[in-house]
Order: structure tokens, then sequence, then C-alpha cells
């Protein structure tokens, strides 16, 4: 099982990091050959940084759009943030203290997570509207991550299992070491299907979070008059004029 | 009226009830086909090639390649459906095709069939379909069942525009020889004779006189509209609907008195007799700089030192956010002025240095609302802060009027509605999806008709304008309650010697 699981993340890293490299690379080359922000819109860079972090940290349009979503979408977004934290520590030789300090949060941030997905998977059911967009790799990624969060909470509560160990594995891991994972069944679910989300990744809708930084509607300054915005495939089309 | 449809029964503005599912709704109402001699004129094939499909599959690669905004927005949604509840046409139809995310997902689904590893290895688990003729006609169908307005990407949280999508569906379409009649109609008459109406230069002289004699008639003052003048200060590119039909040309009445009484030099241009610029409509690049061009070439030829836009929606948003872009650098015009002004930033201007002298009088007995044109409010700007696309109208307004009175929050500045005429929808055969998708708008207006006495409603595009002068009496309403913004300040303004 070490073997098999040691080869897995290798795989998955790979995968995840491959691709969503190749995906960031892709965004960062397709030019926008329009000033297309959403006004009301920053006139500065500044402001656009501003803007930007008001999106990806309060989800602002969200709010502006949809109170029970925004506060379903906080819930799960927010709670993964704080388990993802606690799970710093596996990666980490001396755990930091910030870490350390937010490592009982982690918890709620669990039981968060899971009430957020729940309602975000009852949306898909109860609304006519959101049942008529939903298509089953949106029904998968939610199965999948409230599988996660399940296993995870079992070996939490019921479960136990030997995470002196998992830390060992994972630490040797990143050393290219091979150190023995237990041999559980409960851990190998759980970690399974995050290497499965890894690999997934790149290839789905949750590119939608180094996406949104490329979103044109979102990361432009609000200045067509004070400067000329020329991408380059629109500049050969200059060419030849007067 | 005997219509083959049923205009909406409109509800409370603030407690708008969730839409009920109506598949199909609007699956039947097609706009015309462009024939052969509209598309050749634009340079597309004449009619739809043999090769449709290989051909639609290298466009929408090219496209992918081309616009950072429709890559990205192809593989970002999530599926949240915070759009699901934001368009008029849906709001106003049921059909659940529009709603954004649906919409969008016509294009998606063949995206991820033809350019996603998982839309070619498991395209039933992520919605991936093959291309097909239906899928074309589908394409026709609702991509020209979207006004471009951009309110749902006000509402997603990725900032996922269904404009972007549509433009460029329909470029797509346009490409394979499948062109919508009343866009590429109208091109070819901005690039045949210089403006959407087709008007030729001796008919603009013509009503230019008439509108002179008008005004000589009803101020005593020998208020002009030159035309053509080399030399003037000012070019007013404004749209052809203003030298056409009411209330437009109140509306250009209006900015004639302006830059009389500001003694301000201007002239329009027979060449660009046209402010709104259908290219982006059609999603085409080359088009829409080419329509821009003729700008460029008329403020070279008659020397003038700015470009001031008359009212007019999506000629705003082409002008403010693309002008430059298209056809700039405007290093040859006046530096100390914006490159282009829009009519109200300059008639704003000149209110608050006392250029110009309002008396509210002249609009008595009147009790205004302003609806906010979407592409105004969410494609552009009015004057050096964010959101003076929405303070400055206000503000003429007010100068203007005895009484101006904001509707529902939820419909108007960036939440506006689309007056459901937009981005090429304006043409009698999409008549029922133009009353339908005016329904939002139309129950905010009522709501303050009933409760605050208001008597009109004032606009700055022209397509608000002559799709309201539309719809309004099939919701009972009289077709002249839309004013001019101008038509007020027209109304309003001291003329003569002000000193």
């Amino acid at each position: 099982m070490t073997t098999a699981f040691a080869i897995l993340f290798y795989v998955a890293t790979a995968v995840f990091v491959a691709g969503l490299a190749a995906k960031i690379a892709r965004y960062t080359l397709v030019p926008a050959p329009l000033k297309i922000p959403t006004t009301p819109a920053p006139l500065t860079k500044a402001g656009v940084v501003f803007r930007m972090a008001r999106e990806v940290v309060v989800f602002e349009s969200l709010f502006k759009g949809n109170k029970p979503l925004w506060i379903f979408a906080a819930l799960f977004h927010f709670g993964l943030l704080l388990v993802l934290i606690r799970h710093a520590r596996y990666f980490m030789e001396t755990v930091c203290a910030p870490v350390a300090l937010l490592q009982p949060f982690g918890l709620y941030g669990a039981l968060l997570m899971m009430a957020g997905l729940f309602l975000l998977a009852a949306r898909r059911v109860v609304l006519p509207r959101i049942a008529y967009i939903t298509g089953p790799s949106d029904w998968l990624l939610l199965v999948l991550l409230m599988l996660i969060g399940v296993s995870g909470g079992a070996m939490k509560l019921f479960a136990h299992t030997d995470i002196i160990a998992v830390k060992a594995f994972m630490l040797g891991l990143m050393h290219l070491e091979m150190r023995p994972l237990p041999a559980d069944p409960v851990l190998a679910v759980h970690l399974g299907l995050v290497a499965l989300l890894m690999i997934i990744f790149p290839f789905s809708k949750l590119l939608h979070a180094p996406g949104i930084f490329f979103s044109p509607t979102r990361n432009q300054t609000d200045n067509p008059r004070e400067r000329r915005h020329v991408c380059a495939w629109a500049a050969k089309l200059d060419a030849g004029r007067e | 009226m005997a219509e083959k449809f049923e205009t909406p029964v409109l509800g409370d503005p603030t407690e708008r009830p969730m839409p009920v599912l109506i598949p199909g709704a609007t699956a039947d109402l097609k706009s015309y086909v462009a024939a052969p001699a509209h598309n050749e004129a634009l340079g597309f094939p004449a009619q739809l090639v043999e090769d449709w499909k290989p051909k639609a599959i290298g466009l929408m690669g090219d496209l992918l390649s081309r616009y950072r905004s429709l890559q990205v927005f192809m593989d970002i949604c999530v599926k949240c459906g915070a759009c699901t509840d934001k368009c008029h046409y849906f709001i106003g139809t049921g059909d659940p095709k529009n709603m954004p995310v649906a919409r969008q997902d016509l294009f998606r689904s063949i995206y991820r069939r033809y350019f996603t590893p998982a839309g070619k290895l498991v395209p039933g688990l992520v919605g991936a379909k093959e291309l097909t003729r239906e899928t074309l006609d589908e394409w026709f169908n609702y991509f020209h069942q979207c006004s471009q307005c951009r309110r749902c990407s006000v509402f997603c949280p990725y900032g996922i525009d269904t404009a972007e999508v549509s433009m460029a569906a329909r470029e797509m379409l346009d490409q394979l020889g499948y062109g919508q009649k009343y866009c590429n109609e109208i091109i070819g008459k901005v690039h045949k004779i210089g403006n959407n109406l087709g008007l030729p230069p001796a008919a603009l002289a013509d009503t230019i006189e008439g509108l002179e004699e008008d005004i000589e008639a009803e101020t005593g003052c020998a208020v002009k509209l030159p035309i053509d003048v080399e030399g003037a200060e000012v070019l007013l590119v404004t749209p052809s609907a203003d030298f056409f039909a009411e209330p437009h040309v109140l509306g250009l009445i209006g900015y004639a008195k302006v830059f009389h009484q500001a003694g301000i030099s201007w002239t329009l241009s027979t060449k660009a007799s046209e402010a709104g610029n259908f290219g982006m409509f059609i999603g085409n690049y080359a088009q829409m700089k080419k329509i821009a061009t003729r700008i460029h070439e008329a403020a070279r030829e008659l020397k003038v030192k700015r470009i001031v836009f008359g009212e007019c929606g999506h000629a705003w948003r082409v002008a403010y956010s693309f002008l430059n872009t298209l056809v700039g650098p405007w290093d040859f015009l006046d530096p100390r002025y914006p490159v282009p002004q829009h009519i109200l930033e300059v008639t704003n201007g000149l209110i608050a240095n006392g250029g110009i002298k309002l008396d509210r009088s002249g609009n008595d007995n009147m009790v205004l609302a302003f609806h906010d044109s979407c592409n105004v409010a969410r494609g552009a700007r009015m004057g050096d802060r964010p959101g003076g696309q929405f303070v400055i109208p206000r503000e003429v307004i007010k100068a203007s009027v005895p009484k101006l009175v904001e509707m529902c929050p939820d419909t108007t500045h960036e939440k506006t509605f689309c007056c459901g005429g937009g981005g090429g929808l304006l043409t009698d055969e999409l008549l029922e999806i133009r009353v339908k998708g005016a329904k939002p708008r139309m129950e905010a207006l009522k709501q303050v008709v009933d409760s605050q006495g208001v008597t009109h409603m004032a606009s700055l595009c022209a397509i608000c304008k002559a799709q309201f002068t539309k719809i309004l009496p099939y919701y009972g309403y009289d077709r002249e309650m839309v004013v001019s913004v101008h038509q007020l300040v027209s109304n309003a303004i001291i003329m003569g010697n002000n000193d």
C-alpha cells in the first residue's frame, strides 16, 4: 500500500501542477483585445487588486446575486480553508505557530465545510432552475468532496489512524523517501479520493480557483480613454492604416 | 392589439417570484436569417457553407486563442446558478435556455467536446455534445435572444459575461454564412450610406434644415445644426435615429441648443452620421474597427478638436471602451478633453460652470424616472469617477425637471435591466421576446407610476427609446412616455442672451 500510494501521490501532484501550469500559461498567453471590465470598475491597478481581493475573499459579486448561495458557498470555502490549514501540519517538520494556533478551528471548519456541501447539494435537487443546469460532473465533485470529508471525519471521530506515521509518510514523499503508510482502509479511501481530486482539478470547473484572476471583467482597469489598450493580433490590423 | 402572444402580467419588482421553467417557450422565436446579399456585403459566405462542421470547430479554436474572456469563461463556470434569475428574457419567458448559464452552455457543450480532454474522453459526464446542424439552429435562436446587456456578469462570482459568449457565437455563425438579417443589413447600410437607417446626405440636410426652422419658430433663436463644417471645434457623432423619429430628434434639438448657448462651434458629419457600431453585436473585431474608422476619418477631414457622442447606449460602450483601441491614438485632437466625450459630460459641465442656464418650469408637471441603459451602466463610464455614468445623467435631469424619482434599486444603476431590445434584437420579427423581455423594467416603472405619480421615463440610448416607444402600449402606457435626456434639457434651457 505504501508504494501504491507513493506512486499515486507523485502522479497526482504531477498532473495537478502540470495541468494547472498549462492552463495558467494558456490564460496568460491568450490576449484580451478589448477593455471589458464590468463597470463601475476601478481606475487604478491598486483598485483592481482591491476589487479582486473582495471577490476572492468575500465573494462580493455572489453576495449581490444570491444571499443564501453566498452563505452556503462561504460555509464550504472557509470551512475548507480551515481544514486545509489544519492539514498543513502533515507537511511541515515542525508545526509553525499560525498552523498550531488554528488547529482546533480545523474541526469546526470540517463541520462548516460539510454543512456547506450538503446545502449546495440540496439546492441542486430542490430548485428547478439549479437542477436544470446541474450535470453529472457537478454531482461527481460534490460527492467526491463529501466522501473526503466523511472519511476524514471518521478517522478523527471513530476509526483513529496512526497520524504520526501518516505525517512521516508525507514528509518522506517530500524528501523522496519511502516511509510506511498505515494500512488503514478509511485512510486509503481518504487519501485515494484526495489524489483523485488533484488529478481531476485541472480538467474540471475547479479551474475557477485560478481562473477568476484572469477574468477580464474583473481584472481590468477602467482607463480606456487615457491609455490605448492594443493586443498583438489587433496591432497587426493597425499596420497599413494611414 | 391582435398579437399571437400574451403580454406578461406585471407584479411587484421588489418581490419578483421565481419564474416557472417552461422549456422551449421561445424555441420558435427566430430572427430572420441574413440574405446572401447582406452577408456578402460584409465579406461573409452568402449562405451556410457545405463544410460547416470542420469550419465551425476551426473558428471556435481561433476565437479561443484570440479572446481571453472566451477561453477563461468556457472553463471556470461552476454552475452555481447565481445568474439564473438575472436575465430579463428568462424572467419574461421562463424558457430555461434564456438563463445565462444555460445560454452559455449551448456554446460550452461544444467547446468541451472538441477542446477539452474530459469532453473527448467522457462527454456524457461533463455535458459535452457533438456539433450538429441542430446546434447551429439552436445557437442562431438563443444567441439572438441575448441582448448582450451584461447584467448576468454583475452577479457572477467570476464575472463571466454572457455577452462575450453570444458575440463569439454570432461571429462564428456569420463566418459560416448563417448570420442575422437585422444586424448584417444595418452594417451594410453603414458602409454604403454612412448610417444605420440608410439616410443619404441629401435627406440628412433636408431634415436638419427643417429642424433649424422649427427651433427658430419655437425659440426665436437661429440655432444651427451644422453639417460637414471644416474647422469646427466639436464633431458630434450621434445615432441616426436622432435625425429620424421622436423622441430621439427632440434630444438632437437639445444638443444643438446646448452648443448654441455655450458658444461651442460644432458639426455633424455625413460620413460619420451614425454613432452606433453593430460590429460589436456580431462580435466581429474587423467590422467594429471598420465602422469606427469612419469617425477617425471624419475627425481628420473636418479638422475638429474634440469628438462628442450623442445619446446612444451601445455606441457609448464602443466609443468609451473601444474607440481608442480600435482606431486610436487620437493625438491630433485637443488633449485637454477626453476622447471621446459624452454629450452628457459636456452638458453637465456647462450646467456646473454656468455655461448654460436651465429653468425647470420648462418641464412643468413632469415627474421623471430614469432608465439606466445597460451598455452605459455596465460597459462604460462618464466623468472622472467610477459610477459617473449614473451620477451625471441624474444631475442633468435634476437640473431640468421639477422631480426625478428612483425606480426599485434592483433595476437601476449597475443592476439595471435591458430595455428588451438591445444587442441586435430591435427588429419586428422578435417583437414577442422584446415585449416579454421588457417585463422587469415595466414592473419597476409601474411601481413608481402608481406610487409616486411618474409621468415620463428618460433614456439616453437610441435603442432604449425606440424599444420603449414600441412596447409601452403593450403594457397600457403611452408611447410618448419615454423621453430623451436632452429633450428635457431642450425644454428647460434658457435661450438667448443670459448675461
